[in-house]
């Protein structure tokens, strides 16, 4: 009836796991309490986890990267703690097996569930209102994309306290993952969180692709749209066409240990080398999903606060674009070391030295804007500076490994640690806590505290400078990734400074945990009536903040590049049409919710083998697609009095409290 | 990369209130999918192009491939896809019931397709040439069962527009819903060509 679900898979016996699997369960049971108690179910119900609007879509995704940040921050404490203890004779207190399963949950729910949904999650908020659109092509398709992704964090939170996680890491070892070796249930989990949230990847990709093609307000051409809608784009070409090869390799890796296929085995006409090429194929333009949409970040932040056209623009587009073609063509380098003939490492060492030119030539574009413009250092500035900076820095090391014999002297060691978390925290990360500060006004209506930002920050940057830069020498001692011990006790002090990093990172933490509630409790101090809080240059900052449902009650006509800017420019950005219409937009529906509930029981019947609940998840999903197709009336009518009274309602609310700079410019 | 130039004046009164989640744009999505798909099956191929001569010591193709049956089984799904196109020529003709009859026929040669396929399968399975056996065998039956599991999606698909067409009509979304299940069984077609030749044919040769 359960399959191999029994009371003995809840690791009662292991302190450490079962504290924190007490105190998850308290939170959920005091939020849950909360929600109880202030009678918010039906509101969060029907106004949050039904809805089909893309700006609380994307609210929901960033929620999820911030509270899946904190429990892969966890990951990465414990893991820095044990190694700053355990030399010698000390062997600290996680047990190998442990360990083994903090690194891999550490790094999958990282890039996962942290990094992927907070990019996806400012998609959202950002891009139909950055194209002039009113939502995304596919509303119900994109709810679906949103509790696929829960359902896989879901998974991976249930292995803390049900079963085990993976012990081979974030991008799995062949032939360790298969059955013969690890036949507990923590690969399964691994996999099914990553196929779950996958699919849902694969589905966002198509949505908003289709929605940047097609949906772009009248005018705006390809090369009037701003940065992040270019970076968006390629991204999302990226997500379409590598995700799938990810759904495929974790799909075969379920043959093997469902079935007893042979693929990634080592015996009987399988090929360990398979599963590095299809998942690095997968794994290498991930890097750059995760990236692109962070340059395009720093691309609006540099040049709203430096009130300027950002340099090279035609520079920009075409550098991401040739990022997107040339990440399909270095996977290779992350197995150099499998033994192939000289040629082809060559070949995948140049392409991927090639890859540091584009970036090269965005990096100049970004000082450049600033060069002589009028720069407000904002928090969103400092988290742009910080990681012009030190992404230089880690781009140079990923320059140093592309030479396939240096790779061989480093492969695998703390060097590469530094290296990959020197371009994902910088690179990725402070990208998108950039675009939070940024955008946040935009989803709320209110400015996050500068100050606590400011905080967050240099936690962030020091953090980061003490607990990678000691890695890198590391690598260079010769520190293999991946230990839970050590003998070598010249490496103690460098992890020991590599641990107070951490720390210094845990603060960066806090304070952005800090700045939320200062900035809530403060919020009528920091209001932002305008809409546009920052003097922006792009189309969302048009509309009202929070937007109205419908974001343009007329859906702009675009002139130019940065239009909004130039509108203002010519005291036109606020004119009001003759009259208005009716606007339909997209009900609310449950579907969404319930494919990600189906979704997470699945993937758990399939871990712990309890097939009928398996073949009932996948009949009941297949039940609810089929039940989206018969409904044709799935759009509700505001009618034209009823936008006429929220745009009168704005006008007015922006004429009692405007800044004398627009006055002027509402007055011409 | 010029996008073509758009008046305002092209942006109508109906432009300005509905929702754009139109027809257009799901088969420009759809297309998008079937990319992705695509990819799906490329990698299939790829992987039976690395395993597939690693019998480890099992059966090979040339015991295993009966190519007259196989013959069979590919005209079965060429037709299909043929009798698909006469029923989307009569949806532009508006006659429902022709459009009934050709779904039904389509359904019935996919069906019997999928049907042939499973005995195939069943045969060698119980020869003990199952997917276990080798890595040849492990890519052969992933990349063509993949294959068949779309197809039988794509009848459920069927079944379900079957039943739309009788209780809903020829309304603008059971067309547009046809248009696609279209455009996914003549997919499926394509990469059954593959198939026939990569894995059958040249298992083959």
């Amino acid at each position: 009836m359960f399959g191999k679900l029994s009371f003995s898979a809840i690791p009662v016996n292991n302190p450490i796991i079962m504290l924190a699997v007490t105190g998850s369960l308290l939170l959920a049971v005091v939020i849950l309490a909360l929600i109880t108690y202030y009678k918010k179910w039906s509101y969060l119900w029907l106004e949050w986890l039904t809805s089909l609007d893309h700006k609380r879509i994307g609210v929901m995704y960033i929620i999820l990267a911030l509270v899946m940040l904190l429990r892969g921050f966890a990951d990465a404490l414990l893991m820095r703690s044990q190694q700053a203890l355990a030399a010698g004779a000390s062997h600290g207190y996680l047990v190998p097996h442990h360990f083994d399963q903090i690194f891999s949950s550490h790094g999958t729910i990282m890039i996962i569930f942290v990094a992927m949904p907070f990019l996806i999650g400012l998609m959202n908020i950002a891009i139909p209102q950055q194209i002039g659109a009113r939502d995304v092509a596919f509303p119900l398709m994109n709810s679906i994309s949103l509790w696929l992704t829960v359902a896989g964090a879901g998974l991976i939170m249930v292995s803390l306290g049900v079963g085990q996680f993976s012990n081979t890491g974030w991008s799995g070892i062949a032939p360790l993952f298969e059955k013969q070796f690890n036949p507990d249930t923590g690969v399964d989990y691994w996999m099914w969180a990553v196929q779950i949230a996958g699919i849902g990847s694969t589905l966002t990709g198509i949505n908003f692709f289709v929605t940047i093609i097609k949906m772009r307000a009248p005018g705006l051409r390809f090369m009037r749209m701003p940065l992040f809608t270019w970076t968006t784009l390629t991204t999302n070409v990226l997500m379409i066409l590598s995700f799938p090869v990810l759904t495929v390799a974790l799909f075969l890796l379920a043959l093997d240990r469902y079935l007893g296929m042979h693929f990634y085995t080592n015996a009987l006409g399988g090929n360990m080398m398979m599963w590095n090429n299809l998942f690095w194929m997968w794994g290498h333009p991930e890097v750059y999903i995760v990236i692109l949409p962070a340059f395009g970040v720093f691309s609006e932040v540099v040049s709203t606060f430096s009130r300027k056209k950002l340099f090279g623009y035609k520079s920009l587009v075409y550098a991401t674009a040739v990022i997107m073609f040339l990440s399909f063509t270095v996977w290779l380098h992350h197995f150099f070391t499998m033994g192939n003939a000289p040629e082809v490492n060559t070949f995948f060492g140049i392409t991927t030295m090639l890859i540091a030119i584009p970036t090269g030539v965005k990096v100049y574009d970004w000082l450049f804007t600033m060069y002589r413009g009028r720069t407000t250092f904002t928090t969103s500035m400092y988290w742009t500076m910080g990681f012009l900076t030190v992404f230089v820095l880690g781009g140079m090391t990923g320059v140093l490994m592309a030479i396939p014999p240096a790779d061989y002297v480093v492969h695998n060691s703390l060097f590469l640690i530094a290296h990959f978390h020197n371009m994902l925290i910088p690179g990725a990360l402070f990208g998108y806590f950039a675009g939070f500060q940024y955008w946040f006004p935009k989803a709320f209506g209110f400015r996050l505290d500068e100050k606590w930002g400011k905080r967050a920050f240099w936690g962030w940057l020091v953090g980061f400078l003490l607990a990678f830069m000691p890695l890198y020498f590391l690598g260079f001692m010769g520190m293999p990734r991946r230990m839970e011990h050590y003998d070598n006790l010249a490496w103690q002090p460098f992890l020991i400074i590599a641990a107070i990093g951490a720390l210094f990172i845990l603060s960066g933490i806090a304070s952005t945990g800090m700045q939320l509630i200062v900035s809530i409790k403060n919020r009528k101090k920091n209001l932002d009536t305008t809409g546009d809080p920052w003097d922006g240059r792009t189309l969302e900052w048009s509309t009202s903040s929070p937007p109205a449902d419908y974001n343009f009650a007329v859906i702009p006509t675009v002139q130019s590049m940065d239009d909004f800017w130039e509108r203002k420019e010519q005291g036109v950005a606020y004119e009001r049409p003759e009259k208005y219409h009716d606007i339909y937009m997209p009900k609310n529906v449950p579907h969404g919710v319930f494919v990600g509930a189906l979704a997470m029981t699945f993937g758990f019947a399939m871990v712990w083998h309890i097939w009928w609940l398996a073949i009932l998840c996948v009949v009941s999903i297949i039940a609810t697609v089929i039940s989206i197709a018969a409904s044709d009336d799935r759009e509700y009518v505001i009618p034209a009095a009823e936008v006429q009274r929220i745009e009168d309602e704005r006008f007015k609310a922006m004429a009692s409290s405007i800044k004398p700079a627009q006055d002027q410019q509402t007055e011409n | 990369m010029q996008n073509m130039q758009i008046s305002s004046a092209d942006l109508s009164d109906s432009a300005q209130m509905k929702h754009p989640d139109h027809l257009e744009i799901r088969t420009f999505g759809f297309w998008i999918y079937l990319m992705s798909d695509l990819i799906i099956f490329s990698i299939l191929f790829a992987t039976f192009a690395v395993l597939g001569r690693n019998y480890a010591g099992g059966p090979a193709p040339k015991q295993l491939f009966d190519l007259p049956y196989l013959f069979v089984e590919t005209m079965l799904l060429l037709t299909s896809s043929v009798t698909f196109g006469f029923a989307m020529v009569f949806l532009q003709r508006e006659k429902k019931q022709q459009v009934l009859v050709a779904m039904l026929i389509t359904f019935v040669l996919g069906l019997s397709f999928v049907g042939m396929e499973i005995h195939e399968f069943y045969g060698m399975i119980t020869t003990g040439a199952g997917p276990e056996r080798s890595g040849f065998l492990s890519s052969f039956f992933t990349l063509v069962g993949t294959h068949g599991t779309h197809v039988s999606f794509g009848l459920i698909w069927m079944t379900v527009m079957i039943i739309q067409l009788v209780t809903k009509g020829l309304t603008a979304g059971v067309r547009s819903r046809l248009a696609r299940l279209g455009l996914f069984w003549h997919f499926l077609d394509i990469i059954w060509v593959g198939v026939f030749t990569v894995v059958y044919l040249l298992g083959i040769a």
